[in-house]
């Protein structure tokens, strides 16, 4: 039996379990956070050197998983990021509908409104449909999700590699307590490079 | 007037984009990421036909820096194509390479540079190296024709020994200058 999810005050899907949920038995699963709130998820839900949280770079993380899952086709990987993130780099959605990556996912945790910078509405509170943009710029899989059942068959879905995957996750936009990921991001990036290649990452 | 007149590639008896692509492969680079220009057609071409190298055509610049992070994250070396104009569409991004200390070669070949005929490409051809430069990036130019692979070597070599963002600027006089027939 999957676990609940919590819900906020909105009743909508609280973010952190989300995540928590996305995350479970992640296996080798290397994970992209867009700065923001969505690193701070994943470092909360726990800190590792397959994630690599941005604390900058707006618009450019799912296109940072189209690299890396290009250079690293036997691996899944996986975008975490927010509403705000990916309208500033929406177009990637179609560059990477065009590479077809089987193995990247881009799920957008849609809180409506811009977390880091006093809630500033987004576009996705007035009906923009990310979910939508994502079909019709090719993925065959792009999902909206309210619901806790959805999200545990979308974390099936990211381990299934049949992508690309998309998926909107409408969350409640409350803030969570912070929980920063190393700033240094030279060592992010070198740690990463380290878990996948080994020793030889510093070689190269 | 032809479309030729209108585009801006290269003489197809000079053989700097060949050289190019040979560099390329001989320094292993995996993805190319590219928004298209007339100068880099021939290299875009040998890039396309060799199965060993992911061509990823973007729906704006900066989406390639973002993705050559992404690579070198994974253990592939990769290149970005691009004309002097999309330099400015790449500026804030630029700061994921610095941040992280990425390896990220840049092949630009210059517009409003030497000759133009367009008002809308000098301000930015004009500013390409100043505001690159401005970014923490090396750059070098190759004004003359048999500059140029030395130039691509040396960048991609500053870039993937040094780990930081590196350009080497093709100058419009080594592509030919549209005219417009004036």
């Amino acid at each position: 039996m999957a676990e609940a999810i919590e819900t906020g005050a909105s009743g909508k899907l609280n973010r952190r379990a989300v995540v928590r949920a996305l995350l479970k038995d992640r296996a080798g699963l290397l994970v992209i956070g867009g700065l923001g709130a969505p690193a701070w998820d994943i470092t909360a839900v726990g800190d590792c050197p397959e994630n690599l949280p941005l604390w900058g770079g707006m618009g450019g993380a799912a296109m940072m998983g189209l690299g890396l899952a290009l250079a690293q086709p036997e691996r899944k990987v996986l975008v975490i990021t927010g509403d705000g993130e990916m309208l500033m780099g929406v177009g990637s959605l179609a560059t990477i509908a065009v590479q077809r990556p089987r193995n990247l996912s881009v799920v957008v945790l849609d809180n409506e409104h811009y977390g880091e910078t006093g809630m500033q509405e987004t576009h996705t509170r007035h009906g923009v449909d990310l979910a939508g943009m994502a079909k019709a710029a090719g993925f065959a899989d792009a999902r909206l999700i309210r619901e806790a059942a959805e999200v545990h068959a979308l974390r099936e879905a990211i381990h299934a590699g049949n992508g690309p995957l998309f998926a909107q996750i409408k969350v409640d936009e409350k803030n969570e307590p912070l929980v920063l990921p190393p700033r240094e991001a030279s060592i992010l990036q070198a740690r990463m490079r380290e878990a996948i290649l080994g020793p030889e990452a510093h070689l190269q | 007037m032809q479309r030729e007149q209108l585009e801006m590639a290269p003489d197809a008896a000079t053989d700097w984009p060949d050289r190019i692509y040979a560099l390329l492969k001989e320094h292993g680079i995996r993805q190319v990421a590219l928004v298209p220009d007339a100068g880099h057609a021939r290299l875009i071409r040998r890039c396309e036909a060799d199965n060993d190298i992911r061509v990823v055509p973007l729906t704006t610049e900066e989406e390639g820096i973002a993705q050559l992070f992404g690579a070198w994250l994974g253990g592939q070396k990769g290149v970005l194509l691009m004309q002097s104009s999309g330099v400015g569409n790449c500026i804030n991004m630029l700061s994921v390479a610095i941040a992280h200390r990425t390896p990220l070669p840049m092949i630009v070949t210059m517009r409003g540079d030497f000759g133009e005929f367009n008002p809308f490409q000098v301000p930015m051809g004009n500013a390409t190296q100043t505001v690159l430069e401005a970014m923490g990036t090396l750059v070098k130019r190759a004004d003359r024709p048999e500059d140029v692979a030395d130039t691509v070597n040396a960048t991609l070599r500053l870039a993937f020994n040094t780990y930081r963002p590196t350009a080497t600027l093709i100058g419009q006089r080594v592509i030919g200058a549209k005219t417009f027939g004036k």
